[in-house]
Parts: structure tokens; sequence; C-alpha cells
């Protein structure tokens, strides 16, 4: 593997609430354009080390490399420059409530990287266009649907052009029948060779996509590997007994 | 009878220019209390501890002096000898009507910045998580995600601290602002007719009350965020 092939390294991640250890020692490496999945019971350090990658929590230990670049989260502007170049979906959206779909995807191309309006203007329209929504560019948050919602998300975080997209548990929120556009849209990027890394239990869909599967558990990656080397017939990982489980919860075992 | 109604009606000019003192002075505090009512709220919220200490004080000595004791000490104290000091002569400072909206503003700061913060905090932390995820600042993050959904929230606060406000600017008269109530008691003593006078000067206050909470019931609609139940 060619090093220049990395876009994001991280390295012996750990955090503590209090004297409660929600993440240790979380190391792996990611080559671009990859899509690397995050499995595990709820609890077990998703969304801690998803936030502690983009310095959202402020990690104990540990350190990040963006395209070899080790980040410095003491400086403010080399952690916001930082965090542009890594897109965040959150689990409920976090859109601006008060913006309409067209100013959420606009306002830190505004902001932050001080483009001009028009030029900022064109560029979120063909974001929303994107993810399916140029129509409805002047609906706020609370008039869309959580998948629009959602869609909206995603397209305020690829305005930034990020080199690296985190999602924590994208559709956990939604209703059943609005997952499927929101994972559309998602599968549109792995193809178009987007850099991810996704919580998630849609485990069927993330299998066809993901060139690792990372299991965590207790705040440790337990289990790591290609889905095919976690999730194949005769192979009794955790993450398989756990993926098992889940699917027979949700009570389709073809999922 | 005829007299008093006389009376009342050759009073109504006067008396009606003093409601507009009264508005003055409202809108006069209102806005100083906006304009450092927001600052205070944030500090309390974003504020390392020192911060966050001297708002709890501020906010705790100007809920806690009665208006009436600020009015004193800020008309014949601070700005009596403020403006004693010579180069500051030119911005006649000894003025009532300066230490009342001084008072009245200070004073609402410390109420106002208790409606903001309450309306800060009550947003979801994803708003400001989702905003330092994009790379803003804290200052933008405030300034463009907060504070424009904070203050939409805080209006049927604010439409509140406007009639009390209203009330207390009638404790100006003490200091000798010709407001209405100061207004009342000038012409009842000439009149010798309190009564049909204070009743005036109610219907003034009422009124006063009135299309203020009207304008900011206008401003609240006005504002809303379409899709939004509240
Ligand atoms: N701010 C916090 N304070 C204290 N404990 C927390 C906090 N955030 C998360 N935790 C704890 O950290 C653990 C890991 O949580 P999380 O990363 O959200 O797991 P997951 O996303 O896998 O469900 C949980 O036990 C949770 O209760
Ligand atoms: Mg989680």
């Amino acid at each position: 593997m060619n090093d220049s092939d990395i876009i994001l390294k991280v390295e012996g991640l750990s955090k503590a609430f209090g004297n409660k250890p929600v993440l240790q020692d979380a190391t792996f490496t990611q080559r671009r354009g990859t899509l690397k999945v995050l499995v595990g019971p709820s609890g077990g350090g998703k969304s801690t080390l998803l936030q502690c990658i983009n310095y959202l929590i402020p990690p104990d230990q540990g350190r990040v490399w963006l395209d070899g670049r080790q980040i410095n989260p003491k400086s403010r502007r080399e952690l916001s420059a930082y965090r542009q170049e890594v897109g965040m979906i959150f689990q409920d959206f976090n859109l601006f409530d008060h913006l309409n779909a067209l100013e959420n995807v606009r306002i830190a191309l505004l902001k932050v990287k001080g483009m001009a309006k028009a030029a900022a203007t064109e560029r979120a329209m063909a974001e929303l266009a994107r993810v399916g929504l140029a129509g409805k560019a002047d609906l706020y948050p609370a008039q869309l649907s959580g998948g629009q919602k959602q869609r909206v998300s995603i397209a305020r975080a690829l305005a930034m052009d990020p080199k690296v997209l985190l999602l924590d548990e994208p559709t956990s929120a939604l209703d059943p029948e609005l997952i499927g556009e929101v994972l559309t849209v998602i599968k549109d990027l792995a193809q178009a060779g987007i850099t991810m890394i996704m919580a998630t239990h849609q485990i069927s869909f993330s299998a066809s996509l993901a060139d690792e599967f990372l299991f965590m558990e207790k705040g440790r990656i337990v289990e790591h590997g290609s889905p095919a080397e976690l999730l194949g017939k005769d192979c009794c990982s955790r993450t398989q007994a756990f993926c098992a489980k889940l699917s027979e919860l949700a009570g389709d075992a073809g999922q | 009878m005829p007299d008093i109604l006389t009376a009342i009606w050759e009073a109504l000019p006067f008396m009606l220019s003093g409601a507009w003192v009264n508005a003055v002075l409202i809108v006069g505090a209102m806005l100083v209390g906006l304009m450092l009512g927001v600052p205070l709220a944030v500090g309390q919220v974003y504020g390392c501890k020192p911060v966050r200490r001297v708002v709890q004080i501020y906010v705790w000595a100007f809920r806690g002096v009665p208006i009436l004791v600020q009015l004193y000490l800020f008309y014949f104290g601070i700005l009596a000898w403020a403006s004693s000091i010579p180069w500051l002569g030119w911005a006649h400072l000894e003025s009532p009507f300066l230490a009342a909206v001084l008072v009245l503003g200070l004073t609402s700061a410390a109420y106002q910045s208790q409606i903001f913060r309450g309306a800060i905090l009550s947003l979801p932390a994803g708003q400001f998580k989702a905003a330092r995820a994009l790379g803003m600042s804290d200052a933008t993050a405030i300034t463009t995600i907060i504070l424009p959904q904070a203050l939409r929230l805080s209006i049927p606060g604010w439409s509140n601290e406007y009639s009390i406000l209203l009330k207390d600017s009638a404790l100006a008269f003490s200091v000798g602002v010709m407001e209405v109530m100061a207004r009342t008691r000038a012409v009842a003593s000439t009149t010798h007719q309190p009564l049909p006078l204070s009743i005036l000067a109610g219907i003034i206050f009422f009124a006063l009350t009135w299309v203020g909470v009207k304008a900011l019931l206008a401003l609240e609609k006005k504002v809303r965020i379409p899709g939004y139940s509240h």
C-alpha cells in the first residue's frame, strides 16, 4: 500500500468521561476513496470515536493525520481548516432550524470559506441537486421530512469539499420508509469515490460498499477486517454474531 | 362635574406629551438592555469561569437594588460627579432623563440577559456542534447560528419585560423626569382633582402596554420560522 494512498490515520485515540473510559486506544488508517464501517452495540463508543476524529469531543490522548499532516488541535485556525476538510453527518441531522435548505448549505461557504454570495448560492444549489432536493431549496427544516433533512445535511457537508466524511448512524432516526432515499445518496457518494467512515446498523447495505468493518464494544475496536472476512458464512466472528442478532431483531434475516 | 371634565380636557395635551416621554424612556431602556443583555447572556453561557462570575454579580446587583435607590445613586451620585469633570462638561450628564434611561436599561439588561440565557440553553446542543463541524469559530457560530434562534425565542419574554419596564418608568418622576406620573401630580396639585387625573394616567399606561405588546406580537409573527409551531 502506497503511503500517499492514505488519507486519514488515527492513532491511540482515547477518551474518558469522568473515570469511565468510553474510547480506548482507537487506531486505524484509511485509504482514499474507501468506506469504513463502524458497527457494534449501542454505547460501544462509535459516536465518541467519530467526534474525537474531528475534535468535537477533545480526546484525552491520541493523534490524527489528514493527508499526511498531523493535526494540532490547540491551534484554532488549524482546527477550523481541518474541520472544513472533514464533513460530519449526525444521526438527528442538526440542520440550522432558522435557515432554509439553501441557506443551510450555503452558510459555511459564506461565513467560513468567505465565498461571494452568488458563487456560494450556485455551489449550494448544485449540492442540493446532487442529493435530489433542488426543488426544496427554500423550505425550512421544519417543513422537510426526516429523509430530506438528512439529504440536506449531506449536501451541507459536501459543499465544503471534504476529504473525509464522517457519518454517525445517518438513518437511525428515520422512519423505515425514508431510509432508502438516504442510503441511495450514500451509495452514490461511495461510488463517486468519497472517503467515508460510517457508524450504522445497516449491515447488508454497507457490506456491499465497505472495504473494512470495525467492530466496537466497550470503547475498543475489538475486531476489524473486510466484510467478507468478518461476515463470511463459515466465520464465527463477534461481528457476525452481532449482525445476525441485529437482523433477527429487525425481522429481516435477508437484510 | 363639568369642572372635572374641563380640567381633564385642559390637561390632556400636557398628559399626552408625558406619554411620549415614557415611551422614549422605555424604548431607550429596552435597547440599552438588549445591547448589554446579549453579551451578558453569551458570557454567562459560554464564558470562562471569571466571566460567568462577573455576569452573575452584575445580574444579582441590578436585580437586588430597588430602582428608586438606583435612580438616586445615579442621578445624585454618579452622574452628578461625572458632570463635574471639566472635560465631560459638553455631555450634559446631569440629566434626570439620562439617569432614568441608564438605570432602567442597566436593570433591564440583568433581566433580559436571563431571558436570552434561557433561550440559548433551550436550543439543541447539536446546533453548536454542527456549526463547529463545518469549521465555524465559536464567535461565528454564536452570531450566525445561536443568537438568531435564541433572539426569536426571547420575544415572548421580551414582551413581559416591556410591560414591567413600562410600570417602572413611572418611578422616573422621583428624579424629576416629566413623565406621566410627574405630570399627574403637577396638574393635580393645581386643580385639586387627583382622582380623574389618576384614572387618565392609568388609561395612558394601559394604552402604552397594549401598543407595545401588540407590536412585539407582530414582530414575533414576522420573524417566525416557517413550519414551526411555537
Ligand atoms: N458527554 C458524555 N458524558 C458521559 N458519558 C458519555 C458522554 N457521551 C457518551 N457517553 C458514554 O460513552 C459511552 C459511549 O457512547 P457512544 O460513543 O455514544 O456509543 P455509541 O455511539 O456506540 O452508541 C456510553 O456509555 C455513553 O453513555
Ligand atoms: Mg452513537
